[in-house]
């Protein structure tokens, strides 16, 4: 069976700037894969040349199997049966919601048990004689969604759709989107820029940078195993401490972590440590310097000796006096990344099997 | 730090604009029609560049210079006069517990209904020598002359009275965008409610007066009807006389040229003006203000709105009934301002048609076609604006009469005359309009499997549809009511009702120019309702 979307050697530019260069993405039938980077990245024009609605000045884009955008080939948006939803919805105002789904059926053979049954998949039975505007914007969210898989499309794309809605709101349909695609067995391209998001609704999370994809692979992957300091960073806060490479494990100003690294003995890295893999102990060698005050936790910044700051998240009976010693333990229970000193980018990590400890 | 993270630079980069050319289709007419609006003026400079060395002695004649101080100083006291009217009547009618407060609001926009040269037919009929005023009070005490109102005073008093709306408006929009808690800080802060309005609100308040201002003297700069009834040298009146005594046709255009940059001057100040915003500052959400209590202040402020609304409102509506009952009484026939009726229906129809179809590619560009290109023809067909009705119908019989003679007194011309005045009026909607329709609605259109055509024809038009309506309303409602140009370009004998106010006013037959003045009122009701409505919905838009 062919994969729902083949994308190969993309190029796209606006005015004289690459937009998109060598880009390269698969999407397999059924998966949700999101596309996540900063603004600016390309990742919307991605979803508009699929969609049809911008030509490629290099490349070749296939749906299921068919080559819908490459040399010599445009198919125009219409044909293409790809569905996309809108950052901005960009319902018809003057059409109801009936109305609004009912648009992309074939006029004169609709049948109106489709857009009750669309209604009842995004739970909004009821509603069909409301005008767009009456809805809220979740509402006008689910209508959207409903407009664009009316027709049954190969794929759905998905632009931020989430962005203009507020935070409670915003999880809540999250979690009943990623459940309508996933029952409806829906293959979904989904872009964003916020990492949280990313990675509760993908199946895959490709995170693109400057025009191309960086590091594509399950949201666990993406975020215990970046493949650079980008990644990193960009999928929530980041500290890197200093390490040398030993023949048992990573020597710091905190101490050994007991994780082998496949380089040569003495080479300097930057070890990545996130806040849930630092733990406090009694003692010294860093110095409680701030506390943020989480619900459910509280996370620490801690100063080191070197100034270097890490993070630890900790339970929220757990409480440390700004100011007050503390002894800082790595102990991440999963393999560590590690990025040798002085490579900008790119820097390969095979973590160990079992970590000691 | 050492830990610099390579690769963020990018996220402060701003998403590139995806920005396509326009097709021909679309950019070809709407260089046409900026070419159109952009005629009268580039006529003018040709025919003044072209004329002997004599019209500039006449340009710097002392005649020149008296037109320019007239306008100036009736433009100058118009304005203040208007402020002065308006800022009260806004401040209570909105700041106030005033009783009826909602239906005072109403009432003091309504001169705006009134145009100037029906006012002035009004005030002359009553103030004027063996006006109405008069014979009352010769039957009463024998008075039998009364303060002259031709000339300045006249033309003052008309115009302020009927033009003061503009400020009203502008300083009520701003008013209500004045945080309530910027007042109430002031009053915290020890200052008397007086005080605070001195030096806090009013400051505030500022940009709304000049920007109302700055429309009133383009207003005053522009009239014709009210300074020629009222007999007053200005700069239009002194251009209509040396067109219709055309012995000095250059002189004409010269003087055109001179009033353009009069205006102009203001359009541009009122740019500048519209663009000084005192910003917010903070987000709280503003609550609604508190109303003042007026307490012994009530009676003087429903004296002072009433007395406004008896001159301004009562009067017009009055006398003109009235002159409706002495004509019918002395057998005049309603039937006579049929034919008028017709030619200013249909003079207006063929104006609004042809002025929407021009501002149809000119607001599509705009909207969709952003470049330079598209701004600076969306720039020039806003021309209309800053030229008086006078001055483009003055150069339009010049350049037919010389170039292209079947054209002269034709009711062609004269349409082309509207379209050209009334192109803004057209493209406020349009645009508007095709704003609201957004690209993505239909893009995404076309992914719900529909042909570039179906998209047009269900979503665009449909959604476009109720701009062209209104601007073609606005063109309409606006058209029948010009005066200058359609009595400098309408062909022999077609009468409209504007001319026929005019014509009968001036004359002294007062009870022809019932019927006109009436039917007149009525549209101009219809348009200022539009316009407001219009106004409304761009609040709630933003």
């Amino acid at each position: 069976m062919s994969d729902a979307i083949r994308i190969r050697r993309l190029a796209k530019t606006y005015g004289g700037l690459l937009v998109l260069g060598g880009f390269d993405l698969t999407v397999r039938r059924g998966e949700i894969l999101v596309l996540l980077g900063p603004s600016g990245c390309g990742k919307t024009t991605v979803l508009r040349l699929i969609a049809g609605l911008e030509v490629p000045d290099a490349g070749t884009i296939e749906v299921d199997g068919q080559a819908v955008s490459g040399p010599g080939v445009m198919v125009p948006p219409e044909r293409r049966r790809v569905g996309m939803v809108f950052q901005e919805y960009a319902l018809f105002p003057h059409l109801t919601v009936a109305q609004n789904i009912a648009y992309g059926l074939t006029r004169g053979t609709e049948d109106p048990s489709r857009v009750t049954e669309l209604l009842e998949v995004v739970g909004l039975r009821g509603l069909e004689d409301r005008m767009a505007y009456e809805l809220s914007g979740g509402q006008q969210q689910r209508v959207a969604l409903a407009r664009a898989m009316a027709r049954e499309p190969l794929v759905v794309l998905l632009d931020e759709p989430f962005s203009n809605l507020d935070a409670d709101l915003r999880q809540q349909l999250r979690e009943e989107m990623r459940e309508i695609l996933q029952r409806t067995h829906t293959t979904a391209v989904f872009v964003t820029h916020d990492q949280e998001e990313a990675l509760q609704i993908g199946d895959q999370v490709a995170v693109l940078n400057r025009g191309s994809v960086e590091q594509i692979g399950t949201p666990e992957e993406i975020y215990q195993q970046p493949r650079t300091r980008f990644i990193a960073t960009f999928l929530g806060r980041a500290d890197f401490l200093s390490a040398t490479v030993t023949r048992d494990g990573l020597l710091t100003e905190i101490g050994r972590i007991a994780q082998r690294v496949p380089l040569a003995e003495g080479t300097a890295v930057d070890v990545l440590v996130r806040a849930d893999d630092v733990a406090l102990a009694s003692g010294d060698g860093g110095t409680v310097i701030s506390r943020l005050f989480k619900g459910m936790q509280n996370v620490y910044r801690v100063k080191l000796r070197s100034g270097r700051v890490v993070q630890s998240l900790q339970d929220h009976t757990v409480r440390y006096a700004i100011g007050s010693s503390v002894r800082v333990i790595v102990d991440p229970g999963h393999p560590l990344v590690c990025f040798p000193n002085g490579e900008a980018i790119l820097a390969e990590m095979v973590p160990d099997p079992e970590p000691a400890r | 730090m050492a830990t610099a993270v390579p690769g963020l630079g990018s996220l402060g980069r701003q998403a590139v604009e995806r920005r396509p050319a326009a097709p021909p289709l679309v950019w070809v007419p709407a260089l046409l029609v900026a070419g159109a609006a952009l005629l009268p003026i580039a006529y003018l400079i040709v025919r003044a560049a072209g004329a002997d060395e004599g019209i500039w002695l006449l340009l710097l004649s002392p005649r020149t210079f008296r037109l320019f101080i007239n306008t100036v100083l009736l433009g100058a006291a118009v304005a203040a006069t208007a402020i002065l009217i308006a800022v009260p009547a806004a401040w209570l009618t909105v700041r106030t517990d005033l009783p009826g407060a909602s239906a005072w609001r109403v009432l003091t926009v309504m001169p705006l209904v009134v145009p100037s040269y029906v006012g002035a037919f009004v005030l002359i009929t009553v103030l004027g020598p063996t006006g109405i005023l008069q014979a009352a009070l010769e039957r009463l005490w024998g008075v039998t002359r009364l303060l002259d109102i031709y000339g300045f005073f006249g033309a003052w008093f008309t115009l302020s009275l009927f033009t003061y709306p503009y400020v009203l408006l502008s300083v009520r929009a701003g008013l209500r965008g004045i945080d309530p808690a910027i007042e109430e800080a002031s009053r915290a802060l020890g200052q008397s409610g007086w005080t605070t309005f001195r030096r806090v609100t009013l400051p505030l308040l500022r940009p709304s007066i000049g920007a109302g201002a700055l429309l009133v003297l383009l207003y005053v700069f522009s009239d014709f009807g009210a300074v020629s009834m009222m007999q007053f040298d200005s700069f239009t009146t002194a251009i209509y006389l040396q067109y219709q005594a055309s012995f000095n046709r250059s002189y004409a255009a010269a003087l055109s040229l001179v009033l353009v940059a009069l205006t102009v001057l203001v359009v541009v100040l009122e740019g500048r003006q519209s663009r000084v915003r005192y910003h917010r500052i903070g987000s709280a959400t503003a609550r609604l203000p508190r109303r003042v209590h007026l307490g012994q202040w009530t009676r003087p402020a429903l004296l002072f709105l009433a007395a406004i609304a008896t001159v301004g409102v009562v009067m017009p509506v009055g006398v003109v009934t009235y002159w409706l009952v002495v004509g019918l009484r002395h057998g005049d026939s309603i039937l006579v301002s049929l034919r008028p009726a017709i030619n200013s229906i249909t003079a207006s129809v063929l104006s609004a048609l042809l002025t929407v179809a021009a501002a149809m590619p000119v607001a599509v560009l705009s909207v969709r076609f952003r470049g330079r290109l598209s701004t600076a023809i969306t720039r020039v067909s806003y021309a209309g604006y800053a030229l008086p009705g006078i001055v483009v119908a003055l150069s339009l019989v010049f350049f037919a009469a010389r170039y292209v003679v079947p054209l002269y007194q034709t009711l062609a011309l004269l349409v082309f005359g509207y379209m050209i005045l009334f192109l803004p009026q057209a493209l406020g909607p349009l645009r508007s309009a095709l704003l609201q329709v957004s690209p993505a609605q239909e893009e995404s259109a076309r992914t719900l499997g529909r042909t570039a055509r179906e998209v047009a024809l269900t979503i665009t038009v449909p959604l476009a549809r109720s701009g062209v309506v209104a601007g073609a309303a606005l063109v309409f409602l606006t058209t029948m009511k010009e005066l200058p140009a359609t009595l400098l370009l309408s062909p022999i004998g077609f009468d409209t009702l504007a001319t026929r106010v005019w014509s009968a006013a001036t004359e002294g037959f007062f009870s022809r120019a019932a019927v006109p003045a009436l039917l007149l009122l009525l549209a101009s009701s219809l348009s200022v309702g539009l316009l407001l409505s219009q106004e409304r919905n761009r609040w709630r838009d933003e």
